[in-house]
């Protein structure tokens, strides 16, 4: 029963790190970038949402969709101003860019709302008692693990079956024939960094939810993580990334309780190393051979 | 005079190198010998000096042999810990401190490029941003893996305690009386005897410029920029490319660990954490705004952004703010097609001088 409960914690934190996961391999691939401002997006999204919670008094669900709102828009403005300008730079040249957007990003927020972490009003509260009480699970951890799938199940038919997502699938496969296909390639590397964003919004009032410490800083592991798990699931890979997440989350569960807390990053990261060497192109990712 | 105009362009370019970095110390030094710097910027000599060898070890890596390494600064937290450690323990040993300085940053060089190529065997694998994560993750675990280590000295010899779970204490080295705590997991080293000085950065520094312009110019130098200008190219005219990957990446590693024994014997007590992902990400902007590949770049843009965040001390708050915008408007402008096309307008005879740059 505590491998149980230990097994659930790891999918519901494994779910918000899928959701990041899910904005980084999106935009890794059709824009070929690693955007490493994407961890603060989040922190933006739980800033917002806070701010909507604690001085507007909005309900929770309406901070979500204002958070969400902000951070597309957030998104947009990013990619429009930093990266565009960058299409043809080389892949160095915009990551530095995308952590100078995230030194803003943060600094921003440490001026607006002070380094003081700030403690986050849960969306919901309350637990589920299963099994006479021995089963405890948060509604928190239910509404991550539902939303992770509802927003698994939403994306992948949407770059499956509509007419926008199949661009930008024809983006990441070959940006100059998609051009040529008539498909307006800027305006789709401009959609999926909104899509991005939003979900990592999402991500932020989940994250923030469970764990309810906000700060400046507050972003940046998970931002991590979600990106090892998108390389652990194959990057550029949606179902990939949501394994990822959700294998990456049941990993650092388990090793925080049965290993070592000291060491639970460096399992993960252990992990991670080890997938890579046996499969170079992450779990479910393609292997493209080089041309010569 | 005729020889010097017979030299080729790149002996010239490093003669340059060298004496620029001469003339900077010369000029310190006797600012610092009349008074003329103010305490706090002394201060700032030292770790100066360390990070301009890290961005020219980095740039080694990311420049010259064109894999992008995140996990820098973990090499330099293996020189720093093991480099205090050899220099505590030594200090009966070896009562003159130059010496124990010299030794400390041997044995944090060797330590580091040991761990180099732990790490390198397998990274240097993979490809592209593949290889970029898995830096970073190497990074991560060194981190957390010296953050566990409890370290002291006694009449005995060393004595490590491996704190993984987070139960042991500095009890449980069972000292001696005469022992002292190096390191206290989490909360690193203590009491260290700072014996780092300005002179010693500016020797590492010219012996760092030495083995990598030497290197760069070598026939393994021309072997490691032909892999990174085209891996399978190189391999068919029988370049053993997992060799020279490994030479340019162990190097670099060593000289990271070198930096690290000297910034650590600058202060008197240091975490782990300060070799996060952020310091890895800070010697890359270092590198990546002097110019890849480009050594004198690196030494300027280490200085002129170390440097940076202090003289903006006046904004206080916004500094970091502003160090962001000033970030991303450098790269704008000296990537983005539209500013360059503005630039050549402006300035017609640089044309020629846009592939280099």
């Amino acid at each position: 029963m505590e491998f149980l409960s230990y097994l659930i914690s790891g999918i519901s934190l494994g779910s918000v790190y899928a959701i990041i996961a899910l904005g980084y391999t999106m935009v890794y691939g059709i824009a070929k970038m690693l955007n490493f401002a994407h961890g603060d997006v989040i922190m933006v999204g739980g800033y917002i949402s806070f701010c909507a919670i604690s001085y507007l008094n909005l309900p929770g669900w309406l901070s979500l969709l204002l958070a969400v709102l902000v951070c597309t828009v957030l998104g947009v403005v990013i990619e429009g101003l930093a990266y565009k300008p960058l299409r043809q730079a080389t892949s160095l040249a915009v990551l530095i860019t995308a952590i100078g957007v995230s030194y803003f990003l943060q600094n921003s927020a440490l001026l607006i709302w002070g380094a003081a972490p700030k403690v986050y009003p849960p969306l919901i509260s309350g637990t589920l008692k299963l099994f006479d009480g021995q089963l405890s699970i948060s509604y928190v951890s239910l509404l991550t693990m539902a939303a992770c799938i509802v927003i698994m199940v939403v994306l992948t038919t949407f770059t499956s079956k509509s007419k926008m997502g199949k661009a930008m699938r024809a983006c990441s496969e070959d940006k100059g024939a998609a051009q040529l296909m008539g498909i307006n390639v800027n305006r789709t590397i401009s959609l999926t960094f909104a899509i991005g964003s939003g979900l990592a919004a999402i991500a932020g009032v989940l994250l923030c939810s469970s764990y309810p410490t906000l700060m400046p800083t507050t972003g940046s592991m998970p931002g991590i993580k979600a990106f090892t798990a998108a390389v652990f699931g194959g990057i550029g890979s949606i179902p990939g990334a949501f394994l990822g997440g959700i294998l990456l989350g049941i990993i650092e569960a388990l090793a925080k309780a049965y290993l070592s807390t000291q060491l639970s990053n460096s399992i993960v990261f252990a992990v991670l190393i080890v997938v890579l060497l046996v499969r170079p192109a992450g779990l479910l990712g393609k292997y493209v051979p080089e041309k010569v | 005079m005729n020889r010097l105009k017979n030299m080729k362009r790149t002996t010239k370019a490093n003669f340059a190198t060298y004496l620029g970095v001469i003339l900077a110390f010369v000029i310190v030094t006797i600012l610092v010998n009349n008074g003329m710097l103010k305490r706090s910027h002394m201060g700032l000599l030292v770790p100066i000096c360390c990070y301009i060898v890290m961005a020219v070890s980095l740039n080694l890596t990311v420049g010259i042999l064109g894999e992008l390494s995140l996990g820098h600064a973990g090499f330099m937290s293996v020189g720093a810990f093991s480099g205090v450690i050899a220099a505590m323990s030594l200090a009966e040993a070896i009562p003159y401190a130059p010496a124990r300085l010299v030794i400390a940053i041997i044995v944090g060089a060797v330590c580091a490029a040991i761990a180099g190529v732990i790490v390198g065997v397998p990274v240097l694998r993979l490809r592209g941003d593949y290889l970029a994560i898995v830096t970073l993750a190497f990074g991560e675990i060194i981190k957390e893996l010296i953050n566990c280590l409890i370290v002291g000295h006694d009449s005995e010899g060393l004595h490590i305690v491996f704190n993984y779970n987070g139960s042991k204490s500095v009890e449980d080295l069972h000292l001696l009386e005469d022992g002292i705590v190096i390191v206290k997991g989490a909360q690193g080293t203590a009491n260290v005897t700072t014996i780092a000085s300005f002179t010693a950065g500016f020797i590492l520094i010219m012996i760092t410029l030495v083995i990598v312009l030497n290197l760069v110019n070598s026939r393994s130098g021309r072997a490691i920029m032909a892999i990174r200008d085209n891996r399978i190219a190189a391999e068919s005219v029988g370049i053993n490319v997992t060799k020279y990957k490994l030479m340019a990446f162990v190097t670099s590693s060593a000289l990271a660990g070198a930096a690290g024994a000297l910034y650590g014997l600058n202060y008197s007590s240091m975490q782990a954490t300060k070799f996060d992902f952020n310091t890895s990400i800070l010697v890359l902007v270092y590198v990546v705004l002097g110019g890849l590949g480009n050594i004198w770049g690196s030494i300027i843009a280490a200085t002129v952004l170390y440097v940076l965040p202090e003289a903006l001390r006046e904004f206080a708050d916004y500094r970091m703010l502003v160090y962001a915008i000033v970030l991303i408007l450098v790269m704008l402008a000296t990537n983005s097609p539209a500013v360059k096309n503005v630039l050549i307008k402006i300035i017609p005879h640089r044309k020629g001088e846009e592939d280099n740059g």
